[in-house]
């Protein structure tokens, strides 16, 4: 078999990252505050690739992500915080869960195009908001609190790199390039044998598992979620995030959301003026830029692909 | 043998009849041409055959069975591609893309196997690469396969949507106005390369055609639409001195 | 019965708001084809105008609400030259963020000037409410305010669309760009003018319900914006009668919901039916069904 140059420079890459951020965090060189901001940003880089599978691969308008991430998150964390269950399996279920809702709700919506689809995604995710605060089980408008700190480094950043790498896997294979062709021209896809439904169908509830999965780390490091941790607000900083970045680039999913974590990070402290710079920045990005940082390439270290070398 | 069989295909939009009481039957190896005036309900036939609209009423029988009202990517996979008249290739993918979707009926890893890179994937992979590359030749395409498919030349466009309906592997091939927009010369390189491609892969090919001097030079059998009716069918020659036909043309033109 | 009665005032008083807002939304939607999430924040600082009209000038409710259109009508036009008008031939998607953008901005603009806390909407109407037909239901006299004016800014706007210039003008380039622009119409002027008639309705919205519900915040736009949308998609979005219908029904249906059965479920219902139309009937419930043509 032939050795991918980029994939094996990447993942050292990784590892090299993952001990080095494991030595400061250990050895309390990075502060509680940032350390709390690494863990978010691994959940965003989660959210914001998946939603990019949607939103960019496929090229339909989602703009309620953070419903998925909900279910995740409250189904693991009842399962962990009421029934004491481990945690692992926890995670599973509320991506499983997640996933699930992705094709009930996938299967009647994503019939739809365009701006109509993003509206009863829109709706989506306020109707799970909602049901949630009506649900006293667990903890309804309150949140659900004394959550176990069960999300530790090395199981985040696995699960990050794992998931990055499946969905790579997706898109680069044939499955994935007709998920490409569906965003490219619906009926040139259909007529030329690509099943619609099953694939917008499975690509919506793939990346709603991922959001699952992200919404089970969220919670299991931040003791307590709430409903409107995951209002429409939420979604759209994903939304921003995968645009950012360049809808169709996983590589510019990562930048985007490090890039929008550290600033929202350091700018914690402005309120009301933190949001007007995003809109800002948002709407010029938009002006100037609308492709995002990335368009649909992907960020590669050209100096690996020797002439006449392996190529994936 | 028929291949297709179409028996009194009606489609409605509105009150508007696109195609009304519609017969046309091709045996298996033919090439018959589809010919009309503009607004004739050429195109809207072709919809209704490749299942992209759903038929008011008639039969459309593909290969022994009834096809109409079935999914359009169901009845690719019946073997049936097909081209369109305003070019719709993904033109944000590569020209190896183009070909490699048109494959994936025809692929069968599962997305478990992709999503965790098991053998079965790299094998048929680099099948599937090979295969369009064999395509590309044919249409003197493979030196362009890492272009996007919107920097190719008009020409090359037109021909590389011919490739990606023959990488289906089709029974037939329905080509909508191939030749439109192109040049005398690359109208005759273009006639020359279906003949070919139809002796290479024991194809059935119906044509939309605009040009009446060409469909009536490769077209064995012609059918003439005009307002959504059928108003004559032959050979080229029975076609040429119909004067319903005359009429439908020089009435267009007056 | 009496239950019953006293929702279906209350629903329509409601159902008015989200009318006048949902109009302003299915006439931007029916002009460019954009879903303009901002549209909420006009009705948000549409109130706040009102408010300071009321407190600084010491103006009645009619002036105010005089002052608050044009001042909304002003920002409408604004928003859409600056944001809008320069991605008209981008993707739908940077449209639709570039709108969020815009709502956004407005949001927390307002929550850097007017602070988040809810400002006391002055009693500028009076609070007396009279008895329906020997019933035990009651409409306030704000309650029939609202619905009076709603009705005539509705017949106004009817009459501009159908029996002016403008009004032409609008339905040209809605129903084809490219043809009307040929047919020497100015489409720049044409859009501009339906933002600031949409905007215009969104601000009266915005000062009857500071007067309805005596209380306004800078994120008080976000939910009834929401909702007036799906109001506009139920009413069959593009369609004028159909903005005003979709806010009624709505607005009946969340007050029969809070009547009868939750009122913590109220806000999922309006979602809830919006899911329902768009899987039934998309184009909604006055809309005509289009296929992409090939």
């Amino acid at each position: 078999m032939k050795i991918n140059r980029q994939l094996v420079f990447n993942l050292s890459l990784a590892f090299i990252l993952f001990f080095l951020i494991h030595f400061l965090m250990s050895a309390k060189i990075i502060s509680q505050y940032y350390q709390l901001n690494i863990y978010l940003l691994f959940i965003n880089i989660i959210m914001a690739t998946s939603l990019n599978l949607v939103n960019g691969f496929l090229g339909q308008l989602h703009l309620g992500h953070a419903g998925f991430m909900a279910i995740g998150a409250y189904t693991s964390a009842a399962m962990t915080t009421n029934m004491d269950l481990p945690f692992l399996p926890s995670i599973l279920v509320g991506s499983i869960a997640a996933f699930v809702v992705g094709v009930l709700v996938g299967y009647p919506i994503l019939r739809l195009g365009g701006d109509y689809l993003a509206i009863a995604t829109l709706g989506f995710g306020e109707i799970v908001r909602i049901m949630i605060v009506n649900t006293e089980y667990v903890g309804g408008a309150r949140g659900l609190s004394g959550i176990p700190r069960y999300t530790n480094w090395p199981i985040l950043f696995l699960i990050t790199v794992a998931i990055i790498l499946l969905i790579r896997n997706y898109i680069n294979s044939s499955h994935g390039r007709a998920v490409l062709s569906i965003r490219e021209d619906e009926i040139a896809a259909e007529t030329m044998g690509i099943n619609l439904t099953k694939y917008k169908v499975m690509t919506f509830a793939i990346a709603a598992f991922f959001a699952g999965t992200a919404g089970a780390l969220y919670a299991h490091y931040f003791f307590i979620i709430t409903p409107a941790t995951f209002n429409f607000l939420k979604s759209v900083d994903y939304l921003v995030m995968a645009v950012l970045g360049g809808l169709g680039s996983i590589t510019g999913s990562i930048f985007a959301a490090t890039g929008l974590t550290i600033i929202s990070a350091l700018l914690q402290d402005f309120g009301a003026v933190r949001m007007i710079a995003y809109s800002v920045v948002l709407v010029a990005i938009m002006l100037f830029r609308p492709s995002g940082l990335m368009g649909t390439k992907e960020m590669k270290f050209s100096f690996l692909d020797k002439k006449g070398g392996n190529k994936e | 043998m028929k291949i297709l069989e179409i028996n009194k295909l009606v489609k409605l939009f509105g009150g508007l009849a696109a195609v009304s009481k519609f017969d046309l039957y091709i045996n298996k190896g033919e090439l018959v041409g589809l010919i009309g005036p503009n607004g004739a309900g050429k195109t809207t036939a072709f919809n209704l055959i490749t299942g992209v609209y759903e038929p008011t009423s008639g039969e459309v029988i593909f290969a022994g069975e009834n096809i109409a009202g079935v999914k359009p990517f169901k009845i690719n996979q019946k073997g049936m591609a097909r081209t369109f008249q305003n070019i719709r290739l993904f033109k944000d993918l590569t020209v190896l893309d183009n070909v490699r979707i048109a494959y994936h009926s025809h692929v069968k890893y599962s997305v478990f196997s992709s999503l965790f890179r098991l053998k079965s994937f790299f094998v048929e992979e680099k099948e599937i690469e090979e295969k369009a590359i064999d395509f590309l030749k044919i249409f003197s395409l493979d030196h362009k396969k890492d272009e996007l498919a919107k920097n190719l030349p008009y020409g090359e466009q037109r021909r590389l949507e011919i490739a990606r309906a023959l990488a289906a592997q089709p029974k037939l091939l329905l080509l909508d106005e191939p030749a439109a927009g192109m040049n005398p010369q690359e109208t005759h390189d273009l006639m020359e390369l279906i003949a070919m491609i139809r002796e290479k892969f024991d194809l059935t090919i119906l044509l939309i055609e605009h040009d009446m001097s060409l469909v009536m030079g490769v077209c064995e059998r012609i059918y003439v639409l005009d307002h959504g009716m059928l108003i004559a069918n032959g050979t080229p020659d029975v076609i040429r001195n119909d004067p319903k036909v005359i009429e439908a043309y020089l009435g267009e033109e007056a | 019965m009496d239950i019953f009665l006293q929702q279906v005032i209350n629903g329509l008083s409601l159902g008015s708001i989200y009318a006048l807002i949902a109009l302003g939304y299915t006439m931007v939607y029916g002009i460019i084809k954009l879903i303009n999430f901002a549209h909420g924040e006009i009705y948000m600082i549409g109130a706040y105008i009102g408010f300071f009209a009321i407190t600084a000038l010491g103006i009645g409710f009619f002036p105010a609400l005089i002052i608050s259109m044009v001042g909304c009508a002003i920002l409408g036009m604004v928003i859409e030259k600056i944001a809008y008008k320069p991605l008209r031939n981008s993707s739908r998607i940077a449209a639709l963020i570039t709108a969020i953008g815009v709502s956004l901005f407005l949001q927390y603009t307002g929550v850097f000037f007017f602070k988040a806390e809810p400002k006391v909407f002055p009693k500028i109407l009076s609070d007396g409410r009279m008895n329906i037909f020997g019933t035990k239901a009651y409409i306030s006299y704000q309650q029939l305010t609202i619905f009076v004016v709603t009705i005539l800014l509705m017949l106004l706007l009817q009459y501009i669309v159908h029996f002016t210039k403008t009004g032409k003008a609008m339905r040209a380039v809605a129903y084809d760009k490219d043809a009307a622009t040929l047919m020497g119409i100015n489409t720049n002027n044409t859009i501009s003018m339906t933002f600031a008639i949409g905007s215009a309705l969104a601000g009266a919205a915005g000062v009857m319900v500071g007067v309805y519900y005596s209380a306004i915040t800078p994120l008080m736009g976000v939910m009834p914006g929401l909702k007036a949308f799906v109001a506009a998609v139920l009413g069959g979005i593009g369609i004028i009668p159909g903005a005003f219908t979709g806010g009624m029904i709505l607005g009946l249906i969340e007050a029969m919901v809070s009547g009868y059965g939750n009122s913590l479920y109220r806000d999922a219902v309006a979602f809830f039916i919006l899911i329902v139309i768009l899987i039934i009937k998309p184009t909604g419930l006055f809309g005509k069904n289009e296929k992409e043509k090939v």
